[in-house]
């Protein structure tokens, strides 16, 4: 099993608090790794630095050995990021959210759109924008990228937030098919992980005060 | 996997969403070009109806009134990918981000001013602007529009994380745009009395394809900033 | 080639080298200073053709060319704020803007004053002053938007990247100004003072603008190392080093 990321020695500091320092992790293909910790840990702006958008005050992250900064074209292109904020505009439907998803990654949705929409649970909503869905029913369409992803690692941030039993379930059975190809996921999540038919790793945040 | 993705195939498909998006919410997209019209009807109201008066302030007034209704439209540059969170998908699409902010920026310029461009023959009746300006009118508009869009960009780049409205956004770009005024103002004057505006005109060229050039930097830099 | 700079960067270094240096720009910042507008403004002879009205480039002058200094000093901040993120270089950009933009105001103030014996009115739309009133509003505009951010240091990066694009921006705003001015040709302060500009101007008027341009400079500076020496130690009060500094200094 070969390192697929690695963060070493990251700072983050909001204003004028020390979120986390000297914090170091280390996601290997075929892993599952839970964030943990209370409100305001830092739990995100770790994703965050992780995942590119944010620059850490110290420390450095590596995908498969690279620094994330000189590969950054290379490294997003396996990453899949799922924020707090879903990314799916209001405006448009279902289909034509995942439409450009799936044309940005070079793939275009053609091949089976409906499919796709019974597997998230969403048939019969294709038509109607997504402002008139409930909260669940977003999360549904923003997870759906999940199924259209070929990127070798995930990184979601809450993703179990406003989802139902079978929702939950059915993220769970995605989760395992992605480690199952030797694919990688990095999340956070309040609920511990239950019933997920795989090892989670744990990496806890402590509050600093 | 990371080969098949060609820089154009992501600019076509983020423009395509942007012009889905902006068409599902048509009424963004005319009430500046409406406001443009309406200021542009209150002049003769405060200034007098006489012909000779309005031709001489036309050009100024058409391209005062254009600049304050682009601020009104610009928000919609990255106010709501910022809300639902499309921007920091932007930021991580797999090129170079540039290119993405490049393709919103025509993608706006395209959405803005061709309604504007269809509609300055008629602000030109209106102020009573000399047959021979027209075209002078109608090219500044089309040379200048892209500085609207792009220098705007970098404005809304770096206020879309507050929630202040317009007034510190068009204290920050109107400075900048004075330029562009000078510039359009003088082309469309020089060609009311009959000479040629090639000149301002090319200055006018010069400023738009810099701002090009260098506002996707600009505004790339700012959104790292406001997505902190 | 930046490398022997890179120490003062760490807020305690810039702290102490400035409390050193502050007395070097602070006195004889003064006495130069006053020596300058004791000596224009009293002792050099009148102008052939403005009489005594013209004395007050002793203050439009200096005030008018720093404000533009101080804006390329900002820049420089503001560079080594997005480049190379040094915290130093923020607050400095924070430090030097309301500096410069009450230069661009005494500037824009006298200019309007001078205007008044020149012209008979108080403002002119002469190419200089313009330029000197867009220059202002570049100013308002970084004071602005850092003001707008609840997070201090998001708001000194995105003001630094205005006054970055404004430091682009200025040549072009000058060349389309003084464009503009020829247009509408009117009578210009520029002209007035390009006059006193040349080689051609007398000794005694020359030295003691000069010694008035050292003078506004050095005072300047000094206002800029206190501010920006007040910005560290708020910034930086819960630091170690900090409490351990006041308190030896509140003994």
């Amino acid at each position: 099993m070969t390192s697929l990321l690695e963060a070493k020695g990251i700072r983050s500091i909001r204003g004028e608090r020390t979120l986390f320092n000297q914090l170091d992790l280390c996601v290997k293909t075929g892993e599952l790794w839970q964030v943990q910790g209370p409100n305001g840990a830092g739990k995100s702006s770790f994703l965050r630095i992780v995942a590119g958008l944010l620059p850490a005050q110290a420390g450095e992250v590596r995908f498969r050995g690279e620094l994330i900064q000189t590969i950054r074209s290379q490294y997003h292109s396996n990453l899949l990021f799922i924020g707090h904020k879903a990314a799916v505009k209001p405006e448009l439907t279902a289909i034509e959210n995942l439409e450009y998803y799936a044309a940005i990654q070079g793939q275009p949705l053609t091949a089976a759109p409906y499919e796709l929409l019974e597997r998230v649970g969403l048939v019969g909503l294709e038509d109607i924008p997504a402002q008139r869905l409930s909260a669940g029913q977003q999360r549904r369409i923003a997870l759906a990228r999940l199924w259209l992803s070929s990127a070798n690692l995930w990184i979601l941030d809450e993703p179990f937030t406003s989802l139902d039993v079978s929702g939950i379930a059915m993220l769970h059975e995605r989760f395992s098919w992605q480690l199952a190809r030797g694919g990688s996921v990095l999340l956070t999540s309040h609920q511990p992980l239950d019933n997920i038919p795989v090892q989670v790793n744990m990496l806890n945040l402590e509050y600093q005060h | 996997m990371a080969s098949e993705l060609s820089v154009g195939s992501q600019v076509r498909a983020l423009m395509r969403r942007e012009f889905r998006v902006a068409m599902r919410q048509r009424s963004d997209l005319m009430n500046p070009i409406l406001f443009l019209l309406v200021v542009v009807t209150l002049f003769p109201l405060g200034v007098g109806p006489e012909p000779a008066t309005l031709a001489r302030i036309a050009p100024g007034v058409i391209w005062v009134s254009a600049l304050l209704s682009a601020l009104l439209g610009l928000e919609r540059l990255f106010r709501d990918d910022f809300s639902d969170g499309a921007l920091e998908q932007m930021l991580l699409m797999p090129m170079a981000v540039e290119w993405a902010v490049l393709a919103k920026i025509i993608m706006h310029w395209l959405l803005t001013a061709v309604p504007l461009l269809i509609l300055a023959p008629l602000l030109a009746l209106l102020l009573n602007l000399p047959k021979e300006a027209w075209g002078t009118l109608w090219l500044s508009l089309l040379l200048g529009t892209p500085v609207l869009s792009s220098v705007g960009a970098i404005g809304v780049a770096l206020t879309v994380s507050l929630n202040k409205g317009g007034a510190l956004l068009s204290l920050l770009l109107l400075p900048l745009l004075i330029p562009l005024l000078i510039f359009a103002t003088a082309a469309v004057e020089t060609a009311a009395t009959g000479l040629s505006p090639a000149g301002p005109l090319a200055l006018m060229a010069a400023i738009t394809v810099l701002a090009l050039v260098l506002s996707p930097y600009a505004v790339h830099a700012a959104l790292r900033v406001s997505v902190n | 080639m930046w490398r022997w700079l890179h120490p003062y960067a760490k807020p305690e270094a810039t702290y102490r080298l400035n409390k050193k240096l502050l007395p070097w720009f602070a006195i004889p910042g003064v006495v130069i200073l006053t020596i300058g507008m004791i000596w224009g403004l009293a002792f050099a002879p009148p102008d052939y053709q403005q009489g005594e009205s013209y004395r007050i480039i002793f203050v439009h002058v200096p005030s008018a060319f720093w404000a533009m200094g101080f804006y390329m000093g900002m820049a420089i901040a503001a560079l080594s704020a997005v480049v190379w993120q040094i915290r130093t270089a923020e607050w400095a950009i924070l430090a030097i803007a309301p500096v410069g933009a009450v230069l661009t105001l005494i500037s824009l103030f006298t200019g309007a004053v001078w205007g008044k014996p020149m012209w008979g009115t108080w403002w002119e739309w002469d190419a200089r002053l313009t330029a000197q009133l867009i220059l202002f509003f570049l100013y308002l505009g970084v004071m602005a938007l850092y003001a707008a951010f609840e997070d201090e240091r998001t708001g000194a990066k995105a003001a630094g990247i205005l006054a970055l694009i404004g430091v682009i921006n200025i040549p072009i705003i000058h060349y389309s100004v003084y464009w503009w001015n020829t247009l509408h040709q009117q009578s210009t302060i520029t002209q007035a003072i390009t006059r006193f500009e040349k080689p051609s101007m007398a000794p005694e008027m020359l030295w003691p603008l000069l010694v008035s341009i050292l003078g506004f400079l050095l005072v300047s500076s000094a206002l800029v190392i206190l501010r920006l020496n007040n910005e560290i130690l708020k910034r930086e009060v819960r630091r170690p080093w900090a409490q351990t500094l006041l308190l030896k200094e509140n003994r």
